[in-house]
This record gives structure tokens, C-alpha cells and sequence, in this order.
């Protein structure tokens, strides 16, 4: 994988990206407002299934209604993601928010696909006699918690603190984000 | 144009306790800053459902004070979490947000965005009918925009 990340950086594009002055702040723009988007809308989608908004719509209706935009922006936010992870990929590749936000990604992903698979299944009975089971309710926190979680890992990304270039750091940080590290370096430091 | 009376406020808002000690710790602004742009994902959610619905994209056949109801009171609290944590990030950079064109422009909006919904958007949806609220939509949605936007330029300054 590093590899890979070390050639994606050597392209021309990722260059191009990486040290363009207008269009990488333009692509990062565009993520935060797709966030927005997207976490904007799964906020009601999922307060919906808890009963605390939009009582008097259906769950059915409200996913008809308000999916479709939560879905555009999870587009658009893949979208200048990989763009981002693009203009620095090896930076990207061994930082540890980077790893963790990836890592809550995919739960918040398999905790989207069961919850949708189970909600295309039932909301036509829930909508009927209105009573959602507590599971589904559980669901729709545990979905936000991990978005918020995936917010505020994303947010972190940026900032250098366990860096493969800010050495010593410990062993366990250098291992999880895939530094090579020569520790013969740090002989005599106390920890190493 | 750098204002010398402005400029002295501006240092000494840099200068306060809250600025200094966000300023000195490592975490601190970052945290800060994650839990500001969940606070602009709640306001942006409930800028969204609402101004779509006026604009006929969303919610078409559900009545429109219905929604006003249910979204307000997120618009007031992704406000309240944007002011609270939007405070003491730009006490612990006041000098550099006064030399920041994003920061006006943020401020600006943010002011403008905050009048207009409390005294032309909200007040017109109960109001008035027909493609009238479509453009104050639009502009409301158009005027959010450029606030979370020239937010995220302020980092780049």
C-alpha cells in the first residue's frame, strides 16, 4: 500500500493538486459543505426513526424526501475525499486520523447497510402502527455517533502531530501508521 | 485597510485569558474546531430542509410551517455550538482573523444569515405564498453557503 501511495504521489496530477494554490482550498471548501450536506440531512433522517422530528411524516416519506440529498453529498464528499487523499497520498496514507477515520467509515458503512437493508424490509409496517422497534432507534445514534466520530477524525487529519517526520515517536504510533523508522537513531533516548 | 483603533481591540481580544490558553495547548483548537463543524452540519442541516422546501426541491405537499417548526430549533442549536465554539477559536487567532478577507466575509454573512431568517425568511414563510419564497430559498440558502465556505478559507489566509 505504501508503495501505491508513493506512486500516486510521483503523478503528475497529484503534483499538480498538492501545489496548486486556488484549487486544493476549493476542493477542501467543497468537502466541508458536502459534509454539511450530508451530515445535515442524516441528522433528520435519523432523529426521525428516533421520533424526536417530523413526527406526522411517515419513515418512508422522510426517507423518500430527505435520503436522496443525504446520498448526493456523500457522493460529493467521496468525491473531493479522494481528490484530497490524492494531493498528498503518502502523508495521508500513514496518518493516524486518517487511518481512524477510514476505520469509522467502514462501521458507520456496515451499520448503514443492515439498518437500510432492515428499514426497505419493515418501514411500511412501522409507518402503520408507528411503533419502531428499539434496535433501529439504537441504530440511528450509534449512525450519528460514528459520523460525528468520522468528523472529528477527518478534522484532526490535518494536523502533524504523529507524523512519520516528527520523530521519536513510539514504537506502537510508528507501527500503526506504517513509519520505517531506524531506531538505532534514537539509542539512548529514554523509551527506545 | 488596517484600522488602528480596531487593530488595538483586536490584540487585546488576542491577549485574553481564553485566547492564550487555547493558544498554548496542543489540542485544544483542534477539538474545538471539530466540534464547530459539527455544529455547522446541524445549522446546515436545518438550512437545507428548510430552504430546499421553499425552493420546491424537498418536501413538496408537506405544509411549510410544519417544517419551519421542526427544523428552527436545530437552526438555533447548530448557531448556539458555532458561536460557543466559534468564540474561542477566534480569541486564540483574533490578530490573524483581522487580516483574514475570509473572516469578514464570514462575519458579515453570518450577520446577515442571522437577520434574515429571524426577520425576512421565518416571518415571510408564515406570511406569504407563491414564488416569493422561493427566492428567499435561495438567498438564504446562497448566503449559508458562503458563510460555511469563507470559513473554511480562513485557514488557508
Amino acid at each position: 500500500m505504501l508503495d501505491l501511495a508513493v506512486w500516486l504521489s510521483e503523478t503528475e496530477w497529484s503534483i499538480a493538486l498538492h501545489e496548486s494554490l486556488y484549487l486544493y482550498p476549493w476542493i477542501e471548501s467543497t468537502h466541508v459543505l458536502s459534509i454539511c450536506l450530508f451530515f445535515g440531512t442524516l441528522l433528520f433522517v435519523d432523529l426521525r426513526l428516533t421520533g424526536k422530528v417530523f413526527k406526522n411524516l411517515s419513515i418512508s416519506e422522510m426517507n423518500r424526501k430527505v435520503l436522496p440529498l443525504t446520498i448526493f453529498g456523500f457522493l460529493v464528499m467521496s468525491v473531493t475525499g479522494l481528490l484530497l487523499f490524492y494531493a498528498i497520498p503518502v502523508r495521508n496514507y500513514q496518518n493516524i486520523f486518517f487511518r481512524i477515520k477510514m476505520l469509522l467509515i467502514v462501521i458507520a458503512g456496515i451499520n448503514a447497510f443492515f439498518f437500510h437493508r432492515r428499514m426497505s424490509k419493515e418501514a411500511k409496517i412501522w409507518d402503520k402502527d408507528s411503533s419502531i422497534p428499539k434496535s433501529m432507534k439504537n441504530s440511528a445514534i450509534t449512525s450519528l455517533v460514528l459520523w460525528s466520530s468520522v468528523i472529528i477524525s477527518g478534522r484532526m487529519i490535518a494536523y502533524n502531530w504523529f507524523d512519520c517526520d516528527r520523530q521519536p515517536q513510539p514504537r506502537w504510533i510508528n507501527e500503526l501508521t506504517s513509519c520505517e523508522v531506524d531506531y538505532s537513531l534514537f539509542e539512548g533516548i529514554d523509551g527506545f | 485597510m488596517v484600522s488602528k483603533e480596531l487593530i488595538d481591540i483586536f490584540y487585546v481580544l488576542e491577549d485574553t485569558f481564553i485566547g492564550e490558553y487555547v493558544r498554548s495547548s496542543l489540542w485544544l483548537f483542534p477539538v474545538i474546531e471539530s466540534f464547530h463543524l459539527i455544529g455547522l452540519g446541524i445549522l446546515g442541516g436545518s438550512v437545507v430542509i428548510m430552504d430546499f422546501k421553499l425552493m420546491k426541491l424537498i418536501f413538496r405537499g408537506t405544509n411549510k410551517i410544519y417544517v419551519l417548526e421542526q427544523t428552527k430549533n436545530f437552526f438555533i442549536l447548530g448557531l448556539s455550538l458555532l458561536i460557543l465554539t466559534g468564540v474561542p477559536l477566534f480569541l486564540s487567532e483574533a490578530v490573524k482573523c483581522y487580516y483574514s478577507r475570509a473572516f469578514w466575509i464570514k462575519m458579515i454573512g453570518l450577520v446577515i444569515g442571522v437577520l434574515f431568517v429571524y426577520f425576512a425568511r421565518n416571518p415571510l414563510i408564515v406570511k406569504k405564498e407563491g414564488t416569493i419564497l422561493i427566492l428567499i430559498g435561495f438567498v438564504s440558502f446562497s448566503i449559508w453557503t458562503v458563510v460555511a465556505a469563507s470559513g473554511r478559507w480562513i485557514g488557508f489566509s
